[in-house]
C-alpha cells in the first residue's frame, strides 16, 4: 500500500508543483524515494518531530501549497493530535495526514506502534475526512483522488494505510468514489462490510457463506467520514445478515455507527460487528497472529458466526 | 526598507491611542488579556508600521494578545470599528483569540506553541513559490516553554529560513508566575535560540524603533530571533507585573485610574 500511495502521489506531484511531502523520519523506501530524488525541494523531513511536521504543513497550506504529512499512524495522528486538531481541522486547511500501519500492522513493535483508535479519533474531529483503503489498487485510487483538484475543495483528510504486501481485493470492484460504499461483489443474503486490509478476511468469510449456500455482498467502506449513510441504510435494508469487520477499537468506528443506523431505520437484519479488543494485548508475532489474538482472524470470526 | 525611516514619535502616539482603545474595549467584557496585549503593542506597531510590506505575512503566535492586533488592524482599516465594538459578542466576528479567515488574521492561534511551526511552514512555502515574502511571528516567552516551539525552531534553522523573523515578547511572566523565579533555567533565551542555529538580537520591546532597527540590521541567510524585553501590563502602573491582569478586565474605577495614568512610552 505504501508503494501504491507513493507512486500515485509522485505521478500527481509531477504535474502539480503545489504538492509537497512532509515526513517525520520515516524511511522513504521505493516510490517515495524516487519522488524525493526527483523533487528534493518538495520533500521535507522534519526528523523525529511530529508537531512541527503538522505545523509546517499547515503553514504551507495556508500559503497555497498542498502538503501531505506522512509517518507511522500513531505518530501521524496521536503524537501531534492537538496540532492536527487546531492547525489543520480548526483552520480547515487542505492537508492530507497519511498514517502508515493502521491497526496492529506493526505486530512485533508493541502497543506504542499500534494505531488501534485512530479512526475513532480522526472521525471525531470537525472538518476531518477519513479514508481507509482495503488494498493497493484502492490505495492508488484514493491517493489519486487526494492529489486531485476535487479533493482540495475541502479541508483535512486522514488517510489510513497498511504497510506492504496486502493482497488485491478490488480487481472486480466498482470504481472508487470518495464518500461512497464500494461493492467488491454483490449478493442478496449476507453483506460483509469493512475497511482497510482486514477486508481480506471478509472476502474469505464470503467464501464460507457461499459454501453454505448464501449469496454474499462484500463492501469496502473506505470512506469513514463523511460516511455513506444512504449506502449503509440501503445495505441494512437489503440483506438479512450484515457483518461488519474493522481493525480498530470497538469504540467510535464503523460497527457502532452501523448499529446506530440500524436502530434509526428499524433494521430487521441480523447485525454482527467485529473489532479489535479494547485492550493492549502485549502479544508479539505476525500481523495475522495479532489479529487472531484480538479475535479478528478469519477463522476466529467464522467460529463466532457458527461457520467453522 | 530605508534605515531610520521609522518615525518613533509617531509610533509612541499610536501606541498611546491603542492603549486607550484597548482599555475602552475592556469595559465591554469581563476578560480581555489586557496585560499581555500591553506588553506586545510596540512590537506589533514595529511589525505593522515599520517592517511589513504588502506581500509579507504576520502570525500572532501569542493569540491571547489578539486585542493588540485588532486595534492596529482597526487603525489600518483592515477591521472596522464595528468589529471591535462587537468584540466577543454573538453578533461579532472577533474572539479572544485570532481566527483564521477573519480579515488580517493569517492563523488561528490561542493554543500556545503553534505559531512558530505554522510561521516556518509559511516561510518555506513562500520560498518554494519563489516569492520574496517574509513571515513575522510574535511569540510570548511563556510559549517558548512548549517543546513544539523548539521543534519548529530547529527545523526553521535546518531549512535556513532567512525569510522568517520571530519576535518574542519577553515580559518574564506566564499566566501564573514570573519566569525568572519559577523557571530560572528559562533565561537566557537568546543563547538558546543561537544554539538552535538562529541569528539573534535583543532589544527593549517597548521601543518600536529599536525593534525595527534590530530586524533591519540582521545579517540574514537564517531565521532571526529578536528577544524583546517588555513589561507585562506596560503603561498602567497597577497592572505592571501583576499576574491577575493576564486575564482580568478593569472595573469602572480601575478603568478611570488606568486611563488617567496613560502616557506616551518613551523609547
Amino acid at each position: 500500500m505504501r508503494n501504491s500511495f507513493a507512486e500515485a502521489f509522485h505521478e500527481a506531484a509531477a504535474r502539480d508543483p503545489r504538492l509537497v511531502m512532509v515526513v517525520a523520519d520515516i524511511s522513504p523506501a521505493g516510490a517515495m524515494d524516487r519522488f524525493r530524488k526527483a523533487f528534493p525541494q518538495r520533500f521535507v523531513n522534519t526528523g523525529v518531530a511530529e508537531q512541527v511536521m503538522v505545523g509546517l504543513a499547515a503553514g504551507m497550506a495556508a500559503r497555497g501549497l498542498r502538503p501531505f504529512v506522512y509517518t507511522i499512524a500513531t505518530f501521524a495522528l496521536f503524537r501531534p493530535y492537538e496540532f492536527v486538531r487546531d492547525d489543520l481541522c480548526y483552520q480547515n486547511l487542505p492537508v492530507t495526514v497519511v498514517g502508515i500501519g493502521g491497526g496492529v500492522t506493526y505486530s512485533t513493535l508493541g502497543g506504542t506502534h499500534h494505531a488501534q483508535e485512530d479512526v475513532a479519533l480522526a472521525t471525531s474531529l470537525p472538518n476531518m475526512a477519513v479514508i481507509a483503503p482495503c488494498d493497493p489498487a484502492e490505495t492508488r485510487a484514493a491517493a489519486a483522488y487526494l492529489a486531485s483538484e476535487a479533493r482540495f475543495a475541502h479541508g483535512p483528510v486522514y488517510l489510513r494505510l497498511g504497510k506492504a504486501g496486502e493482497p488485491a481485493l478490488t480487481a472486480a470492484a466498482e470504481p472508487f468514489a470518495f464518500g461512497k460504499l464500494r461493492y467488491l461483489q454483490r449478493g442478496t443474503d449476507v453483506c460483509i462490510v469493512g475497511y482497510g486490509p482486514i477486508l481480506k478476511n471478509g472476502v474469505d468469510l464470503a467464501r464460507r457463506f457461499e459454501k453454505a449456500g448464501k449469496s454474499v455482498s462484500v463492501v469496502s467502506c473506505h470512506t469513514l467520514k463523511p460516511l455513506d449513510e444512504i449506502g449503509l441504510r440501503g445495505l441494512l435494508a437489503s440483506h438479512a445478515h450484515v457483518v461488519a469487520i474493522e481493525e480498530m477499537s470497538p469504540h467510535g468506528g464503523l460497527g457502532p455507527r452501523l448499529k446506530a443506523l440500524a436502530f434509526d431505520v428499524r433494521a430487521a437484519c441480523r447485525l454482527d460487528t467485529f473489532a479489535l479488543q479494547d485492550s493492549f494485548l502485549h502479544v508479539y508475532g505476525s500481523h495475522a497472529e495479532l489479529l487472531d489474538a484480538h479475535g479478528l482472524s478469519e477463522t476466529a470470526i467464522a467460529r463466532r458466526l457458527g461457520l467453522a | 526598507m530605508i534605515p531610520n525611516a521609522f518615525d518613533a514619535a509617531a509610533s509612541r502616539r499610536r501606541c498611546l491611542g491603542y492603549r486607550r482603545r484597548i482599555l475602552e474595549i475592556s469595559q465591554q467584557v469581563t476578560a480581555l488579556h489586557v496585560a499581555p496585549a500591553f506588553s506586545c503593542l510596540e512590537i506589533l506597531d514595529a511589525v505593522y508600521r515599520g517592517l511589513m510590506r504588502p506581500q509579507d505575512v504576520f502570525v500572532l503566535s501569542k493569540g491571547h494578545g489578539s486585542v493588540a492586533q485588532y486595534v492596529i488592524l482597526e487603525d489600518l482599516g483592515v477591521l472596522a470599528r464595528a468589529d471591535l465594538d462587537a468584540y466577543c459578542t454573538k453578533t461579532g466576528r472577533l474572539g479572544a483569540h485570532p481566527d483564521y479567515g477573519v480579515s488580517g488574521i493569517s492563523a488561528s492561534t490561542g493554543s500556545l506553541g503553534h505559531g512558530m511551526g505554522m510561521a516556518a511552514g509559511m516561510a518555506l512555502a513562500e520560498r518554494l513559490k519563489g516569492t520574496d515574502a517574509r513571515v513575522y511571528a510574535v511569540l510570548s516567552d511563556g510559549e517558548c516553554q512548549e517543546g513544539s516551539t523548539w521543534e519548529a525552531m530547529l527545523m526553521a534553522a535546518n531549512l535556513a529560513l532567512g525569510n522568517l523573523v520571530a519576535l518574542v515578547d519577553v515580559n518574564d511572566f506566564s499566566g501564573l508566575d514570573r519566569m525568572s523565579e519559577a523557571h530560572p533555567a528559562f533565561h537566557p533565551l537568546p543563547d538558546k535560540a543561537r544554539a538552535f542555529g538562529w541569528e539573534t538580537a535583543e532589544v527593549n520591546g517597548h521601543d518600536a524603533g529599536a525593534v525595527v532597527a534590530a530586524v533591519d540590521a540582521r545579517k540574514g541567510g537564517r531565521p532571526l530571533f529578536v528577544a524583546c524585553r517588555t513589561v507585562k501590563g506596560k503603561g498602567v502602573a497597577f497592572m505592571e507585573n501583576v499576574p491577575i491582569w493576564h486575564y482580568r478586565s478593569p472595573n469602572k474605577d480601575e478603568y478611570a485610574t488606568a486611563l488617567a495614568g496613560l502616557v506616551e512610552i518613551g523609547g
